[in-house]
């Protein structure tokens, strides 16, 4: 719903203020240019995708996801200690994780539609849980190690050097999502207090 | 400092490639097929990601282009300078937690008008890859299981994102300055 508003908002006061700034001759061009540039801008993304995704399938299939989740286990049952320790849903979460991790979004949801379910079933009520509210957040705050689409973004413009950033990303990923998960335990404490 | 970052980027990928090639031909797997199996999942990915980017790409130049951009800018400008933050940044840290394709056309609209290794460029690459599309997460998560009540879900998202932002600015002015 925010999306449309903020889509269609930014299209029209933007006319708008073309039209009483005097710059409408460059909004009509900027129309038929970015369309261009998008088109221009998919076919770099695809490059990228097409060969990511081949290598992710690979992975998948040699069992590497499997054998890291299986690392990661230990690790993941302390963020979430409401769950059951060898409850089914912890592996769901995990590789949730895992494939955040490297960047497929697309593996990553189904799973994490699974782990939400396994979360529900414990509950039984249409509130959220502690542990789905974690979940979420560790998840909001991305988990990304390789960002395969900003390489492919910085190759598309010509960058010197398009991976320069992927340390950057991983110190902010690992900062913020610590942050997300340290502000979710205070919120957590916070409501267990005002319950007593 | 500079050197050895890229190195470590630089390295880490090819690495991956290798790692799970040679474990995959261990194993006797047909990589090769898998690859071309993965590799049209990703085509159909990139091509039905086009319309969103395209449609986000126009109104997002039109917006700029106009020079309301510009002008909005302005108005922030007193704060922002005040919090050493680069304004140009503004409207990708706005749309980052709504939509991430939407996010990802003004990324690239940053890249292209200020340079990929730019301040902006690189901080914009750091941001995109760094949070999330919180909005999106949360609705379809809790939409598919049917919770109605999100508790502090919604507001410790957005307050992580916040956090993100920052540290994306703090860390790239270190390591980039």
């Amino acid at each position: 719903m925010m999306v449309h508003l903020i889509w269609a908002g930014l299209a029209c006061i933007g006319i708008i203020y073309g039209l009483f700034n005097g710059t409408i001759a460059d909004v009509n061009e900027a129309i038929f240019s970015s369309a261009q540039e998008a088109i221009q801008l998919i076919i770099g993304l695809a490059s990228v995708l097409v060969f990511w995704l081949g290598i992710m399938k690979i992975a998948e299939e040699a069992n590497i996801l499997k054998q890291l989740s299986r690392a990661f286990k230990p690790f993941i049952a302390r963020l979430f200690p409401d769950i059951p320790k060898d409850h089914q849903v912890i592996g769901y979460i995990t590789s949730n994780f895992i494939a955040n991790l490297f960047g497929l979004g697309n593996a990553a949801t189904p799973l994490g539609l699974k782990a939400m379910q396994g979360m529900k079933g414990l509950s039984e009520n249409d509130e959220a849980t502690r542990s789905m509210i974690t979940f979420l957040v560790i998840n909001t705050s991305s988990l990304t190690l390789i960002p395969t689409t900003v390489i492919a973004l910085r190759m598309q413009y010509l960058s010197h050097s398009p991976t320069e950033i992927v340390l950057a990303t991983l110190i902010a990923t690992c900062l913020s999502t610590s942050a997300a998960i340290l502000i979710d335990r205070l919120f957590y404490f916070k409501r267990v207090n005002k319950k007593r | 400092m500079m050197s050895v970052i890229s190195n470590i980027s630089l390295l880490f990928i090819p690495m991956f490639v290798l790692v799970v090639l040679s474990v995959a031909t261990f194993k006797k797997l047909p990589t090769y097929d898998l690859f071309v199996e993965g590799g049209k999942e990703g085509l159909s990915m990139a091509i039905s990601l086009l319309p969103y980017l395209l449609g986000m790409l126009v109104s997002v130049s039109i917006f700029r282009s106009s020079g309301a951009l510009d002008a909005f800018v302005q108005l922030l400008q007193p704060l922002l300078t005040f919090l050493h933050v680069p304004s140009e940044i503004i409207p990708l840290a706005l749309t980052r937690p709504i939509s991430g394709t939407a996010a990802l056309a003004i990324t690239s609209d940053l890249l292209k008008t200020y340079g990929p290794d730019s301040f902006v460029g690189r901080l914009a690459s750091t941001m995109q890859g760094s949070t999330d599309t919180t909005f999106y997460i949360i609705t379809i998560y809790f939409g598919s299981v049917g919770i109605k009540k999100m508790g502090d879900a919604l507001k410790v998202g957005l307050l992580a994102d916040l956090i993100g932002i920052i540290t994306a600015i703090i860390i790239v002015s270190i390591l980039f300055g």
